[in-house]
């Protein structure tokens, strides 16, 4: 189904958390909620199930308003992050419970939740208690209690935060198989970008309420809206180079590097911009050169990170294969950059 | 004894003194008289009977019973109410009993407030708490209640309160109404509170008999005497003026004895040890 926010504000007290805010989640996809801690994306999704109420704007399930209709009529399945499993209850029972409270037949029921329990493997374990189960099996039922009514949409509240890495790298590939089998619009909400990108068909990056971007993962990574973005995305992090435009030509580090402007939308003379430049595209064969001072390795085993000190003091980071030779601490390096792939932004920060 | 001279202002000599003692004090035996006694007095059967009555109804009713209503209720009422609420639930057990007391006697007596409404509506004057066995067993258990329930409202609340937020949030996007949350989730959250409450208040109540004393004072009759008035009486406030402190202590030994059997049942029954232990799952 497909859920539309129309100038959702939402207010605590006197403190205006989001206003009017727009967002679509097309049928059947899976929307990243991306952002730092603090911007609004877990009360985004508290709103869309009817925990929390609205404000201003409204909240549409395909055609019909439910604004103002309580949690429990809006058919939402939540898996929250500590997954909220009733502990005096089976898993069987936890499962079953929203079928329970809508009164269903027992045999129905348990058809439903056996057939539900197959699609997410824990088909074993239904016998069990939420405390005699493991943090992913606790997710799994998790995701089965959400599922199992069919809901009209699937809310993640940070589902992978309170597993350990190896059981997040498994789940993460899980909940998008779940998620694609049963073809329900889901949002996933994160401030992970790596969980963001691997697992969503469109992240919505926020920010202090607002939405920035709304975008797939790769249109986002390589195209940025604005610092912020470019900057939340990718990791090792994108790196910011001050510089200015002078006759067509960016010029920085002092006049010492100059290239052509690469985009068609030339700034005036002398306006100072960013360039942002991605660990990939500061390379040893890149054809504009520019020479630094290696400030530290980061040894990734696959791969070595390199923090590149410029003559200014500025930073800019390469990331390299470690099959070619390493390269010490304070080694003087002379890698470069290509002109089409750095981002360029104005000093508000917005992409030019 | 010499007080009682000192009244009567006959003066003895020491060794008058001594003689009349050593008659009066009939010294001390070993005996199961008075317990004996017990099982052949009627009265008894009686103050058992009355007993039971008072702990099941005023704990079931009230100390469980209606802190559970309270504290549920006001759990879903805005925190300012909430707290205005509980704080007047509180009145009854922090006011001494002897005004509290005094105060449900205005209400009830034969010119008290209950009349003073009814009367004009042409019910008969009446004293209402000991005009009947059933008013007077009603009252009992109201006095006491009001007083009771406070300890549960207060114990259940802050359960309640501990209950994680994402359990109940969940529970309302699976769909629980109102009441399916209390059933479902809230409830058997409060499954050790609620059996603390009533083993701890089950005990208290078989010994307390102060309010009764102070109101029905075991009356109309003998019908609202419970075991530890019983034991009061017999002892210290005897009506004939022979007080029988071996047969009260005997009544109150009988008490603890029923107390610490209980507390074992209870321990067993309720299996206290997989209660208090610590919960493995963290919320």
């Amino acid at each position: 189904m497909e859920i539309i926010l129309e100038d959702f504000t939402k207010r605590f007290g006197e403190v205006t958390v989001i206003e009017k805010m727009n967002l679509k989640i097309r049928e059947g996809e899976l929307l990243a909620l991306l952002g730092p801690s603090g911007c609004g994306k877990s009360t985004t999704l508290f709103t869309i199930c009817g925990i929390h109420r609205v404000d201003g704007g409204r909240v549409l399930f395909g055609d019909q308003d439910v604004s103002r209709v309580p949690a429990q009529q809006r058919n939402v399945g939540v898996v929250f992050q500590s997954y909220a499993l009733y502990p005096h209850m089976s898993v069987f029972e936890n499962i079953a419970f929203p079928l329970t409270v809508r009164k269903e037949h027992k045999n129905t029921i348990r058809e439903k939740v056996a057939e539900i329990a197959e699609l997410v493997h824990i088909g074993e374990l239904l016998k069990r208690r939420p405390e005699q189960l493991s943090g992913g099996q606790q997710q799994r039922v998790a995701l089965a209690r959400a599922l199992v009514r069919k809901p009209s949409i699937l809310l993640l509240d940070e589902p992978l935060a309170n597993l350990d890495a190896k059981l997040r790298l498994e789940m993460r590939s899980e909940i998008r198989r779940i998620q694609l089998e049963t073809r329900i619009s889901a949002v996933l909400v994160t401030h992970d970008q790596v969980e963001a990108m691997s697992m969503s068909d469109r992240i919505a990056i926020m920010k202090e309420g607002e939405i920035l971007q709304v975008a797939s993962p790769t249109e986002m990574y390589q195209q940025p809206i604005n610092d912020f973005v470019a900057g939340f995305l990718g990791n090792p992090p994108i790196a910011f180079l001050d510089a200015h435009v002078q006759e067509g030509e960016i010029h920085l580090l002092n006049r010492k590097i100059q290239f052509n402007f690469p985009g068609s939308s030339m700034p005036t003379n002398g306006t100072k911009i960013r360039l942002g430049i991605r660990p990939e595209h500061y390379q040893p064969n890149n054809p504009i050169q520019i020479p630094g001072t290696i400030s530290f390795v980061e040894t990734q085993g696959r791969e070595n990170l390199y923090d590149v000190m410029l003559d200014d003091g500025s930073i800019l980071r390469s990331i390299q294969s470690s099959a070619t030779e390493s390269i010490e601490k304070s080694a003087q390096v002379l890698w470069g950059i290509q002109p089409d792939k750095v981002l360029i932004f104005d000093q508000a920060g917005n992409r030019i | 004894m010499k007080a009682a001279l000192a009244e009567l202002q006959i003066e003895l000599t020491p060794y008058q003194i001594n003689t009349l003692s050593q008659a009066a004090y009939t010294g001390w035996v070993w005996t199961t008289d008075n317990f004996h006694k017990m099982t052949i007095l009627p009265e008894t059967k009686q103050i058992l009977f009355n007993t039971i009555i008072y702990v099941t109804f005023t704990l079931l009713l009230f100390n469980v019973g209606f802190a559970l209503v309270l504290a549920i209720a006001t759990f879903y009422l805005p925190k300012g109410q909430a707290g205005i609420f509980r704080a007047l639930w509180l009145l009854p057990r922090i006011s001494p009993s002897v005004l509290y007391v005094v105060l449900w006697k205005w209400l009830t007596w034969d010119t008290g407030f209950l009349n003073a409404i009814l009367n004009p509506l042409g019910v008969a004057q009446r004293n209402w708490m000991l005009d009947t066995t059933l008013n007077a067993w009603v009252f009992v258990v109201l006095i006491n209640g009001f007083i009771g329930a406070s300890m549960g409202m207060i114990l259940f609340s802050s359960a309640i309160t501990a209950i994680p937020k994402p359990l109940l949030y969940a529970s309302e996007v699976d769909g629980a109404n109102r009441w399916q949350q209390i059933r479902f989730i809230i409830l058997p959250q409060l499954k050790w509170p609620i059996l603390f409450v009533t083993v701890y208040q089950c005990l208290s109540l078989l010994t307390s008999f102060e309010q009764i004393l102070l109101s029905t004072d075991g009356g109309p009759g003998s019908t609202t005497e419970v075991w530890a008035l019983a034991a009061y009486h017999n002892a210290l406030d005897n009506y004939w003026g022979n007080l029988q402190y071996g047969y009260g202590a005997a009544l109150a030994l009988v008490l603890v004895v029923i107390g610490v059997i209980m507390s074992f049942i209870f321990l067993r029954f309720f299996r206290f040890q997989e209660l208090v232990r610590q919960p493995r799952i963290e919320q």
